[in-house]
């Protein structure tokens, strides 16, 4: 840690200050309540000093000094425009300058009404033109990609989206091109500007040169409403504003929050808000009648009937033969709800919220409910980052973009434990390409320190007994669990090394669910069912013996001993990575009743279906990888009939409760979404009760199927969630799907005798195969292929698979790929 | 003082561009004398000597190498700007074509004083002609031990690198050849860091033009008094003068500094072209402000024009006579820096693409009153508040010829039309190849 450095005096605007060393004029004047006017200076890109619009007098200089990227100095004195005329001349000279080659299309522009050069224009702007001449013309809106549209001729040229795509995101694929007057942002040819944070450029744009095609016409700032909320599309809590007008959300932006996500978002984020208003929408309940089709029915009968359903699954086979299976995309008010809507209305262990249960989940996930002591904050501090089971790129882009900081910033040293590197190949200081599952070995070794090829890592990690060092920090991500005991490796390794330790989920309920007890034998706060503490009272009861995984679940389904299930914000079919399972077992189920906002393919096997909200049709809360709890207010009207989840819970709750007043069901005395959070709040809060979840005394949870030992060919897969690849909730995002970037597989070169990277290939498995495209990487370890995770169905899950170059490529592969 | 010789002295030698005959011609003399002392002593020498940049500031040299640390453990590497695009400005040119050994032999003295280990000279694309020279001369060099690993068998190691700029005029500004050099798009970079301390590859830098690093072997061989003898005493030493326009006989012409412009034009040059007498003249390039025959006797050194309201600049005096335009000229000129203009920044991307709008518009006849307080003003404008120097040079053209030729400019807003007595392009002067010097490209048999 540096030592508190002496701060300087300096004079702005006759007011003395004391600023740190190295402050900016720019920055210093902010803290004073001075705006300098500017348009390329942004506070998280390097200062390039190329508008000249924020220059100010700095008596002693020999020239007008460009705030933006003048340090401070001891004494020294500054004027801006507030005080000096010549300040504020040579802002006004260097306006008139911008507008020069500006269109003034103001009246047909999506930025008029927010836009900085029309603000400042307004403000230190020559009010009227002395140019005659005629200005230089481009064609207008040239597509960068299928989502943003480039106007040159309202661009200033502040060079910020060109800065943010070389320093931020790292994927410079625009720039500026030609020079003089004719000096424009391009691509490089055709090639479109492929970024999953492309969206940035167009909110940091201080004019209307980079617009959304999601949103251009669609408003005016005037006319919508701007509601804070929270990415609901992953786990990184992302700071957001949705712009709603008439009801429907327009656009979503970052808000800045530099402990979340800076200024940024990725595009998922930003673009993926349309299917909240799809006429596609889940808008009435509905109930499987006499016909056997589902047809229209009124709240009241659809909670009748599933009330009745699970009553008399409860009297026939006890509460054990009910399960309910969220899928970590429920708000943590509604987690806690389900929590403890299974346990102590139906009084079933049975409850998961994992898409991909691993036993291993079961003993580390309780261990970090509540805990928030691994920031983001604290990984970009940290010198030594280890990233297993985890390609943040696609799984999680707002820490990508942290870790790249804090490489760029800091040198940060990333380790990378596993068999794909992926877009952390930038930035990675050391990988350990371990086969798929030799992650724990990896991770032990590391641990234990006693290898000499590792040896430059230990070292770097030391033992984190140093405090003048940032700790470090192991990341593990949720894909880690498939490999048996790397979980509890990660965090073994974390305790040995004093680093901290964070589990990093993809979906934006799933660390709520794990803080309140969505997992079987675990109770809110990460308490084992076997020791409940606080719950015990707050709760008028507790199931007996601990319940199964998903995966028990759907055996259950299909031995018979189970045979109601409740899926909640869960598709099987699509989340689970065997489908046919999925089906079989949802087939095979007594009842289903599923609360969902889309028409699944589970919801249409169900029983009773209740229409549910989205995240910004409500208020509510997510808790971020972090453990972070952020809330946000509700943005707009939620769709038809559709109902928050606790209340649904609750409704059913009371349905039961007067379908069998004698069975002692509870009153939850739900009223209000505030009513759930003032309940889960102490329950949910750290505490040192918490602990492996409490697993059945004959545990008979089914392992991975992959235990069938079959002699293994071809190149060994694994299959990684590719960002903008299928999901529900991309529904209507059609200009962000189509940005896209290409459906492939990654190979090693080592193994990519035959193939021509970017070519089309086969993708063949013993019980299926798949066209699409190839990207030859050294990013993926040898003998191993990377294939999305949307191709795991077509190729049956196959643990291996041969690749071959197909002759032709198959046109519409990549779109029904996306589907 | 009449033309001396030091850095053109080989320049009527045919053969001065081969190894045998720089070596037979005195060269390799102060490398040789180099070799020999400490590295220190012989930055003290340049600095002694007061030799000031030839590149257009006129930044004392041995000040420049001072400010390099020498003890950073990353070497310290010299870049020589040979990007000579500034209109009007051709002394490097001929030096590289003629005797691009003696080139070679400052870059060697200086990079040993300096203890660096490896120069890069930043050509002018088009300088095909001094390419050619200078890589044969290097590929001599080479073979004869003068550069490499152990030159001379000194122990002293430096290598040279020959790097092609692509055309781009702002590439002569130090920051972007360094960018253009590393491979980026060639904009300046922001200050600081000053590339004395991090400059090419984040490395201590130091970057002089051709003229300045050819004069620092001279004066490492004969020492910092010897210098002196010429010239006044803050701007010391000979400089090449290359003088074009309406003159009898354009070209490259060594004097003392000082030695007054109509000495070097009437001496030198024989005069104005006949019929014609002086109108305006730019003294250092198209960067500097305009002078007119009021200044003809001004001592053509860096205080004495800066006393007249110009800069010295590269020495390129471009002279100009009754029958030509100062407001096509400086279209003219405008149109170069619109060009040019990198378009970092908004003052000089934007201004001057506007000034030049507007003086096609007077030049079509179409001027208006207000169009003369328009351009003075957009000249303030933009300098001085635009990133780099480039702009600054552009407006220098436009200030001046205000300044001078107000009249001129009204005349031809009120009438439509050039005065009478004005040629258009009078200034085109093709037909001007009167000297006795082999032709530039002699001996180069193979282009």
């Amino acid at each position: 840690m540096s030592e508190p450095q002496k701060l300087i005096p300096i004079t702005i605007d006759g007011q003395a200050l004391e600023v740190e060393p190295g402050t900016l004029v720019i920055r210093a004047a902010e803290q004073i309540g001075v705006t300098i006017p500017r348009f390329c200076d942004h506070p998280l890109l390097d200062p390039v000093a190329a508008c000249r619009q924020c220059l100010v007098d700095v008596e002693g200089a020999r020239k007008p000094v460009a705030a933006c990227s003048e340090a401070v100095r001891p004494d020294m004195v500054i004027r801006t425009q507030e005080t000096s005329d010549l300040a504020r001349e040579y802002q006004e000279s260097q306006m008139e300058l911008l507008l020069v080659n500006h269109p003034l299309d103001c009246p047909q522009c999506d930025k008029g009404g927010e836009c900085p050069l029309q603000d400042q224009a307004m403000k230190v702007g020559p009010g009227e033109s002395r140019m005659y001449e005629k200005k230089r013309v481009f064609t207008k809106a040239m597509p960068i990609n299928a989502q943003i549209s480039l106007d040159r001729e309202r661009c200033v040229l502040c060079a910020r989206c060109t800065r943010f795509s070389k320093q931020i995101s790292g994927d410079p694929f625009i720039e500026l091109f030609e020079r003089g007057a004719l000096e424009q942002v391009s691509i490089y040819g055709d090639q479109p500007y492929e970024s999953y944070f492309a969206g940035n450029v167009v909110q940091i744009c201080p004019v209307g040169a980079l617009t959304s095609n999601s949103y251009r016409f669609g408003a005016r700032p005037f006319d919508i409403r701007r509601v804070p909320g929270i990415a609901f599309h992953d786990a990184s809590g992302a700071n957001v504003r949705h712009d709603v007008r008439r009801g429907v959300i327009q656009r979503t932006l970052a808000r800045t929050n530099l402990a979340v996500n800076d200024a940024w978002l990725d595009d998922k984020n930003r673009y993926g808000y349309a299917f909240v208003g799809h006429p596609d929408r889940l808008s009435e309940p509905l109930v499987r009648g006499e016909t056997g089709a589902l047809s229209r029915s009124s709240w009241v009968h659809a909670v009748d009937t599933a009330a009745k359903a699970i009553n008399a699954a409860v009297a026939a086979g006890g509460p054990s033969s009910v399960a309910v299976l969220s899928g970590g995309r429920l708000t943590d008010e509604d987690a806690y709800a389900v929590s403890r809507f299974a346990r102590d209305v139906v009084g079933t262990d049975h409850v998961d919220f994992r898409t991909s249960p691993q036993s291993d989940d079961l003993d580390v996930l309780p261990s970090i409910a509540g805990a928030h002591d691994v920031t983001n904050e604290i990984v970009e501090a940290a010198p030594v980052v280890v990233v297993a089971g985890l390609e943040p790129h696609e799984e999680l882009p707002l820490l990508f973009l942290r870790l790249r900081k804090a490489w760029k910033q800091h040198g940060q040293k990333i380790v990378v434990v596993g068999p794909v590197l992926g877009r952390l190949e930038e930035i990675a200081w050391q990988w350990i390409p371990t086969e798929i599952g030799g992650e724990a070995a990896a991770l032990e070794a590391l641990a234990r320190g006693d290898v000499d090829q590792l040896a430059p890592i230990t070292d770097a990690m030391g033992d984190g007994t140093d405090l003048s060092l940032a700790p470090n920090v192991v990341l593990a991500g949720e894909r880690l669990a498939a490999s048996p005991g790397a979980l509890a490796a990660a965090k073994a390794l974390a305790d040995a090394r004093g680093a901290g330790f964070a589990w990093i989920p993809r979906r934006p309920g799933a660390r709520g669910a794990v803080d309140a007890g969505l997992l079987p034998g675990s109770l809110p706060g990460g308490r084992p069912l076997s020791e409940p503490g606080p719950v015990a009272e707050a709760w008028s009861r507790l199931p007996d013996a601990p319940g199964t995984d998903a995966a028990g679940v759907f055996a259950g389904l299909l031995d018979g001993s189970i045979s109601t299930v409740w899926l909640i914000g869960v598709d099987p079919v699509a989340d689970f990575d065997d489908a046919d399972l999925a089906r079989r077992a949802l087939e095979a189920a007594g009842t289903v009743i599923v609360s969902d906002t889309m028409p699944t393919e589970s919801v249409r096997r169900a029983d009773v279906v209740f229409p549910v909200t989205t995240p910004p049709e409500r208020v509510g809360s997510f808790t971020n990888w972090e453990g972070r709890r952020q809330a946000w207010p509700q943005a707009v009207g939620a769709v038809g009939q559709s109902l928050q989840d606790w209340d649904v819970v609750g409704q059913v709750a009371r349905a039961m409760r007067l379908d069998a007043p004698d069975a002692g069901i509870p009153d939850l005395g739900w009223e209000t979404a505030n009513d759930v959070r003032r309940e889960a709040a102490p329950l949910m809060a750290p505490t040192h009760e918490r602990g492996p979840a409490t697993r059945p005394e004959t545990d008979d949870a089914i392992e991975a199927s992959a235990g069938t030992e079959t002699p293994a060919e071809g190149l060994a897969v694994t299959y990684l969630p590719i960002l903008l690849q299928g999901g529900t909730m991309l529904t209507g995002a059609k200009e962000l799907t189509e940005s896209a970037p290409p459906d492939r597989v990654w190979v090693n070169p080592a193994d990519a005798a035959g193939l021509v990277d970017g070519g089309h290939v086969t993708v063949n498995g013993t019980g299926g195969s798949v066209d699409t495209g190839v990207l030859v990487t050294p990013s993926v370890a040898p003998g191993t292929v990377m294939v999305p995770r949307g191709h795991r169905a077509a190729l049956a899950g196959a643990t291996h698979v041969t690749i071959a170059q197909a002759a032709a490529p198959a046109a519409g592969d990549a779109e029904e790929a996306n589907a | 003082m009449p033309e001396v010789k030091v850095l053109s002295k080989r320049y009527d030698v045919p053969d001065a561009h081969t190894l045998e005959g720089y070596t037979r011609t005195d060269g390799w003399k102060a490398l040789k004398r180099a070799l020999n002392q400490d590295p220190a002593a012989l930055r003290d020498v340049v600095k002694d000597s007061g030799l000031r940049g030839r590149g257009g500031a006129g930044f004392p040299t041995g000040l420049k190498w001072s400010f390099v640390p020498q003890d950073t453990g990353k070497p310290v590497y010299l870049v020589i700007n040979a990007d000579e695009g500034e209109p009007g400005t051709f002394k490097d040119r001929e030096l590289m074509e003629r005797d691009p050994f003696q080139l070679i032999e400052g870059i060697l003295c200086s990079a040993y004083a300096l203890n660096s280990p490896r120069s890069f000279i930043f050509l002018r694309g088009e300088y095909l002609w001094s390419g050619i020279r200078i890589e044969e001369a290097l590929a001599e060099a080479y073979a004869a031990g003068y550069v490499g690993d152990d030159v001379m068998g000194s122990g002293f190691s430096h290598h040279i690198t020959l790097h092609y700029g692509s055309g781009a005029y702002i590439c002569g500004e130090e920051t972007a050849l360094l960018e253009a050099l590393e491979g980026r798009r060639g904009q300046p970079r922001l200050r600081p860091p000053f590339p004395a301390v991090a400059g090419l590859y984040a490395c201590p830098t130091v970057i002089n033009n051709v003229e300045s690093i050819a004069a620092a072997g001279h004066i490492i061989e004969h020492g910092a008094n010897w210098w002196k003898q010429w010239g006044p005493e803050r701007s010391p030493g000979t400089k090449l003068f290359c003088v074009s326009g309406e003159v009898k006989r354009p070209g490259n012409y060594e004097y003392p500094m000082g030695t007054p412009a109509r000495q070097i034009i009437e001496e030198a040059c024989g005069g104005m072209l006949d019929g014609r007498e002086l109108k305006f003249w730019a003294p250092g390039g198209s960067s500097t402000p305009l002078l007119t025959d009021e200044h003809y006797d001004i001592p053509m050194d860096f205080d004495s024009i800066a006393a007249a309201g110009s800069l010295m600049g590269t020495g390129a005096m471009m002279m100009y006579s009754n029958k030509t335009s100062v407001i096509e000229a400086t279209l003219n000129w405008i149109r170069f820096y619109e060009h040019e203009s990198c378009g970092k920044c908004t003052p000089c991307r934007e201004g001057n693409f506007w000034v030049g709008q507007i003086l096609e518009r007077i030049l079509a006849g179409r001027g208006r009153p207000e169009d003369i307080a328009t351009l003075d003003e957009l000249a303030d404008n933009i300098f001085g508040r635009s990133f780099c120097a480039l702009a600054d040079g552009a407006t220098s053209s436009v200030k001046s010829g205000i300044k001078y030729f107000r009249d001129e400019y009204e005349y031809v807003i009120a009438n439509g039309r050039l005065p009478d007595h004005i040629e258009p392009h009078a200034g085109v002067i093709t037909d001007n190849a009167q000297t006795d010097r082999p032709p530039m490209h002699a001996g180069v048999g193979h282009v």
